[in-house]
């Protein structure tokens, strides 16, 4: 009775990273860039807890504790980088820092 | 329980559009951490409670907090949501969320097509998770410490304010 199709959680898991990808590719403010990209990263997740519980094994948890130890570093250096984007172009538009002039 | 699988990821898929398309940074953030959220849920259905646990203290706590304490920081007033929708034309929007969609059809249509398989709500405790953990993955913890020690000097190192000194004389700040 207490079961859930897998293919219901890798769907979800699916249409998550894809709204993540499209706020990556239609955002211009670093931000919401950097947000799409921990939606993304939280979809990925959310496929390796649906295998993982889908065969009962730890690997997918295990699996899941590593990308948000990533997630976490990504977004203290991406968070520094936005503060000192803002600093220098006082913008948050990611096309003021096409040429990385320093 | 299949039913409160379904909602918690209606919720967090509408929340997960909402989060796309605010305009106020603030109005996102509280967006992302429903979608978080909403996640947790079906982490906890999924039979990963710890994980759950994990998505809620580290994601929608000390992520989040640092997405807010930024925002904060960087002060955006009402003319910041001007300029965002300014930047977010629908001209932008089509292109990219047509191929996404296209994507995502594929993507579905390749899962149905699979044989149907069932999880139970078989939980794993965490006591494996620990032991996987320290056992085979251990190269792996090992190598995540490292990163997060790379990511703490990177941000120290980043998010410093640099003045930029010409000569001793001329010593000037910089806007």
């Amino acid at each position: 009775m207490n079961t859930v199709p897998m293919e219901s959680g890798l769907i979800l898991a699916g249409i998550l990273f894809i709204l993540g990808f499209i706020g990556v590719l239609v955002r211009r403010n670093i931000v919401f860039i950097l947000l799409s990209l921990e939606v993304m990263l939280n979809a990925s997740g959310l496929a390796f807890i649906a295998a993982g519980s889908r065969w009962v094994q730890a690997d997918g948890q295990v699996m899941f504790i590593f990308i948000l130890a990533m997630a976490a570093a990504e977004v203290s250096v991406g968070l520094a980088l936005i503060l000192q984007i803002f600093r220098d172009f006082k913008t948050l538009d990611a096309d003021a820092a096409d040429n990385m002039r320093g | 329980m299949a039913i409160v699988f379904y909602i918690a990821a209606l919720v967090a898929v509408i929340s997960t559009v909402m989060v796309i398309t605010r305009l106020n940074a603030v109005h996102a953030l509280l967006y992302m951490i429903v979608s978080l959220l909403s996640v947790a849920v079906i982490f906890f259905i999924l039979g990963a409670a710890f994980i759950a646990a994990l998505e809620v203290i580290v994601y929608a706590g000390a992520i989040m907090v640092l997405f807010v304490f930024v925002v904060m920081m960087l002060n955006l007033g009402p003319a910041s949501a001007e300029a965002e929708s300014r930047w977010l034309n629908p001209a932008g929007w089509i292109g990219p969320g047509i191929l996404s969609a296209v994507l995502i059809v594929e993507l579905v249509y390749i899962l149905m097509t699979h044989a149907r398989q069932d999880i139970t709500s078989q939980a794993v405790e965490p006591r494996q998770v620990g032991i996987a953990l320290y056992g085979p993955y251990l190269l792996g913890v090992e190598l995540a410490a490292m990163l997060l020690m790379a990511g703490i000097v990177g941000a120290y190192h980043l998010g410093r304010y640099k003045h930029v000194i010409l000569h001793r004389y001329l010593e000037k700040e910089l806007p």
